[in-house]
């Protein structure tokens, strides 16, 4: 080809200079666990399924949510929240409210009637579940999954264990764990009530491959306090699970509740209901010391509970009781101080804590007990070999979550077994660090959401006391969230690069590095808001 | 801030993308098929503020003009590492004459457009802070004067950086260049000198003049799309960090671009024929310090001996910039 004046080569792009060589670091993608899931007992990753209720995809965000926890309902009304406490935005504004979308989640899933998945196949394994509590049903639920046949027994008439004979209604209405219990019978879990497993060794000769024992907490503690033939003393569990009965026992008028955790508080609430005039929690410490959840000691204190703190019961009588203040010593230990003051009493409640009834596994060889609880491995198993055991049954945080979490990794752990082969847990990724996030992009959405959460708490008598978000706000909160150290797509990376070097794959597909031109810089690292980009040095 | 509007989804409009947003909300740079006008392969250096300016403008420019656009280049870093002949980098209609008459270049091919009837076509030019506050300035009032229907941008990275890190009328004062050494009493530039170009342009009365940062593309992008709306003389002037002559880390070079604005060191505004018409606001405040401690060519003012002095006079600038455009927020 004829070329103008003074020109000698053809017009090239400068795709043929490869930049890629000047690099010393290198750009890459990781997906690294946000501090919400590393803190979930119950092994829920909720940065997924709020990325996925962001757009309104709730149901796609339920279904990801039930993977790990059957019980969105009754999470987003009981659950202790550990996720939020761990948030990364609490150090921008406020926590994702993380428990309210999931309570809407599983309110709207009760709503449309979505069920839950039924597996494909069946392994012809058994496997027998003692206890129909959040621990026991859990595992039910995963081994179904997996495509065992399983069989849930429970001593009481109804199930769902301390979900339904502990927590009152006010907290968790019945309706909602029937929902969420039968959804979970509907998958084949084969249920056998008001059938208490008394022989663990009979019960495995029945054709059982494997037992896992979830029989929770059931017996009230007896702490010794000097009483009076005619005092009323009933303890806490007993009264919870009365009244749960529909037979309430009679309190009287002026009720004391002696203890500090949220047995406790529900015990002193339930009496408000039943018609007491006073109720009043002895506790021994202060209320930074207290082992009740803030929330709920402020709905109780709302609700007129009152609390006498750094005082014991120290007698008790018909009508009143003697009690004796306390003073914390150095060591924030509570010591007696010789004062003495009377209190009015028409009955008094003890919430101790609880104990586990293990006689079922009397007779069973190679078990060992400590405390009361019977020890486990890793994976869930006794000392004898096809018997696991988890939730409040054995020694670990006693909340629904927990036992949740438990029945889920229990259930991983026997499948294991069941096939003979080792149970590899991957490892988890390393934790998304605040300091990796660039916060800069994030909208500042600290405090619109908290005057609507506020006025959506109301008290109205026996109902329930925590009303639910709306579509609307539970969206515009399930948007707060940063996606810590996973990549949510926002385009940043692909914009920032001076080189182009950035590859968009389209929507869901995320981005690739072009390694041709990629010249190391590290902007978009820099920019990326959700701290999903690392550099790492260059090996060539 | 010029673009907001935009319903709160998680980032607002900070990001690059949302993929919450109605498609038409979207910036071009997010768009998987954009034009990338200037494509991979130059020269610029790691991290530098220029290119990927260039991109955000000429990308945004290309959509506003449906591809029918013309581009003239003055001399300088843009285009020295994107062109080394026979390559070119420019994916865009592209035109080189000198380093000095880019304006002069871009009136006359707005003219010859309009003598052959092809007036659907868009002209804009593009240069340098030297190019634009110095050697072609003369070009560029008169362009303006005569209201070309042009649109001049100008990147500006305080320097002549492409021919070793001179000094330009756009270098701030105290800052180091190879011919404003850290030496003596009054290290680095000095005070009291250099042109505030933006200021200058909007004197010129012309249709448009604007300043944006590569820090907040979302703002650049709805100034080049108000700019492509209009005709006549326009100015935008983008702020540009350039890691080479500001001894920055090349990863820092949005980072510095955000805190020039959120210090008020840069002002960030919009005019319409002579008037302020709106502001971006700030939203963090931080000290001028914040900005000055990423960069090595403020290093004199920290070491070895802490020049409060001159970092409190900076600090007046910035000061001076937020009292002038009210960038900061009144609290009511
Ligand atoms: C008043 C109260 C309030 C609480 N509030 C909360 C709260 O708000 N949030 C939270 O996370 N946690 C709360 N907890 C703790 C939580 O309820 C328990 O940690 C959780 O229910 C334990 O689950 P689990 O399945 O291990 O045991 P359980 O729920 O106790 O269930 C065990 C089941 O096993 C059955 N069973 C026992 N022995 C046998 C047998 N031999 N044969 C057959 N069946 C048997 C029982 O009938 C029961 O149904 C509360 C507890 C109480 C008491
Ligand atoms: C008339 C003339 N004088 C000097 C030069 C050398 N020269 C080329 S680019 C440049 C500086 C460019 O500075 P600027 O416009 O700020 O662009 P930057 O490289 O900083 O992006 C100089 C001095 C030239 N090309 N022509
Ligand atoms: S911001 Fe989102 S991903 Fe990060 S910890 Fe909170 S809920 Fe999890
Ligand atoms: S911004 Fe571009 S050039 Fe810089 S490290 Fe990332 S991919 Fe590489
Ligand atoms: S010297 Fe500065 S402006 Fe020039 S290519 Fe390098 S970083 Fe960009
Ligand atoms: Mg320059």
């Amino acid at each position: 080809m004829e070329k103008p004046f003074a020109i000698t080569l053809d017009v090239g792009s400068s795709l043929a200079n490869h930049t890629g060589a000047w690099r010393v670091e290198r750009p890459v993608y990781v997906d690294l666990t946000p501090p919400c899931a590393h803190a979930c007992p119950a092994m829920e990753d909720p940065q997924k399924w709020l990325y996925a209720a962001e757009d309104g995809s709730y149901e796609q965000a339920w279904r990801t949510l039930v993977e790990a926890n059957p019980f969105p309902a009754i999470m987003g009304r009981v659950c202790y929240h550990p996720c939020e406490t761990a948030c990364n935005r609490s150090f921008l504004d406020e926590a994702v409210g993380i428990n309210a979308v999931e309570r809407f989640l599983g309110d709207h899933a009760i709503e449309q009637g979505w069920a839950l998945p039924v597996p494909a196949t069946t392994t012809g394994r058994r496997v027998l579940v003692v206890g129909a509590g959040p621990t026991g049903l859990s595992a039910a639920y995963q081994l179904r999954r997996l495509g065992h046949e399983v069989t849930v027994r429970d001593t009481s008439p109804l199930p769902g264990g301390m979900m339904r004979y502990g927590i009152p209604a006010y907290r968790l209405p019945r309706d909602v764990l029937d929902a969420e219990i039968a959804r979970i019978v509907a998958t084949g879990v084969r249920l056998e009530l008001s059938t208490r497993v008394d022989d663990m060794t009979a019960a495995l000769a029945e054709g059982f491959d494997a037992v896992f024992v979830a029989v929770g907490a059931q017996i009230g503690k007896r702490a010794y306090v000097p009483a009076a033939e005619a005092a009323r003393i009933v303890d806490a569990v007993s009264l919870l699970h009365d009244v749960a009965q529909g037979d309430p026992p009679l309190l009287g008028r002026r009720v004391v509740v002696y203890g500090g955790g949220n047995t406790a508080v529900d015990a002193a609430r339930t009496a408000k209901r039943l018609g007491a005039s006073e109720s009043v929690i002895v506790y021994r410490r202060t209320r930074d010391r207290m082992p009740a959840h803030d929330s709920e000691m402020a709905e109780a204190i709302e609700e007129g509970v009152v609390v006498k703190w750094l005082s014991t019961v120290a007698h008790a009588d018909a009508g009143h009781l003697r009690v004796e203040r306390m003073e914390l010593d150095e060591t924030g230990f509570p010591q007696p101080t010789g004062e003495f003051e009377d209190l009015e009493a028409d009955s008094l409640v003890l919430a101790l804590g609880q104990e586990t009834d293990l006689s079922l596994l009397d007779g069973v060889s190679d078990l060992t007990l400590t405390n009361g609880s019977v020890e486990v491995d890793s994976s869930f198993m006794t000392g004898h070999p096809g018997i696991f055991a988890g939730g409040d049954a054995v020694p670990a945080q006693r909340t629904v979550t927990v036992g949740v979490g438990h029945g889920a990794k229990a259930a991983r752990a026997i499948d294991a077994w069941l096939r003979a082969t080792a149970l590899v847990e991957p490892d988890e990724a390393p934790l998304a660090e605040y300091a990796a996030l660039n916060t800069w992009y994030y909208a500042d959405a600290p405090h619109a959401v908290r005057p609507r959460l506020e006025a959506a708490r109301r008290t109205t008598g026996f109902e329930e006391v925590v009303q639910g978000l709306d579509a609307e706000t539970a969206a515009y909160e399930a948007r707060r969230c940063m996606s810590c150290g996973n990549c949510f797509e926002c385009d940043n990376c692909y914009g920032v690069c001076p080189d182009n070097a950035v590859i968009k794959l389209g929507t869901g597909k995320r981005f690739e590095i072009d390694y041709d031109y990629c010249k190391g810089c590290g902007i978009c690292a820099a920019e990326c808001p959700s701290g999903s980009i690392l550099m790492v040095p260059e090996t060539r | 801030m010029s673009s907001t509007g935009v319903k709160f989804y998680q980032v607002g409009s900070f990001a690059v993308g949302n993929r919450l947003l109605d498609p038409e909300l979207r910036s071009a740079q997010s768009e998987q098929g954009r034009a990338n006008s200037l494509t991979s392969g130059h020269r610029a250096c790691q991290g530098c503020g220029e290119a990927l300016g260039a991109r955000y403008v000429l990308d945004a420019a290309m959509r506003a003009a449906q591809g029918r656009m013309v581009t003239v280049n003055a001399t300088g870093c843009l285009e020295v590492f994107s062109t080394p002949y026979p390559e070119t980098s420019w994916r865009v209609a592209w035109l080189h004459s000198l380093f000095g008459n880019a304006p002069a270049v871009a009136t006359g091919v707005a003219a010859g457009l309009r003598a052959t009837g092809k007036d659907d076509v868009r002209v804009v030019a593009q240069g340098g802070d030297g190019a634009t506050v110095d050697i072609g300035f003369a070009c560029l009032s008169g362009m303006f004067e005569r209201n070309d229907d042009v649109l001049y941008i100008c990147y500006d990275n305080g320097g002549y950086m492409n021919t070793g890190v001179q000094r330009s009328g756009a270098t701030p004062p105290a800052a180091r260049t190879t011919t404003t050494q850290a030496v003596g009493d009054e290290p680095g530039n000095v005070f009291g000198q250099g042109k505030d170009v933006p200021r200058i342009a909007v004197a010129h009365e012309i249709p448009y003049v604007a300043t944006a940062t590569v820090a907040d593309l979302r703002d650049l992008e709805a100034k080049v799309d108000k700019a492509m709306g209009m005709h006549g003389a326009r100015y935008l002037h983008v702020l540009v960090p350039c890691p080479l002559g500001w001894g920055s880390a090349s990863k820092d070079t949005v980072k510095i671009a955000r805190l020039a604005t959120e210090s008020g060191h840069f002002p960030v505004f919009e005019a319409e024929r002579g008037e302020v018409t709106s502001v971006r606001k700030i939203r963090h405040q931080v000290p001028v310090e914040e900005y000055l401690t990423l960069q090595g060519r403020y290093k004199h003012l920290f070491s070895p001996v802490r020049r409060d002095d001159v970092i409190d006079r900076l600090q007046a600038m910035a000061d001076r910039n937020i009292a002038r455009y009210g960038l900061v927020e009144e609290v009511l």
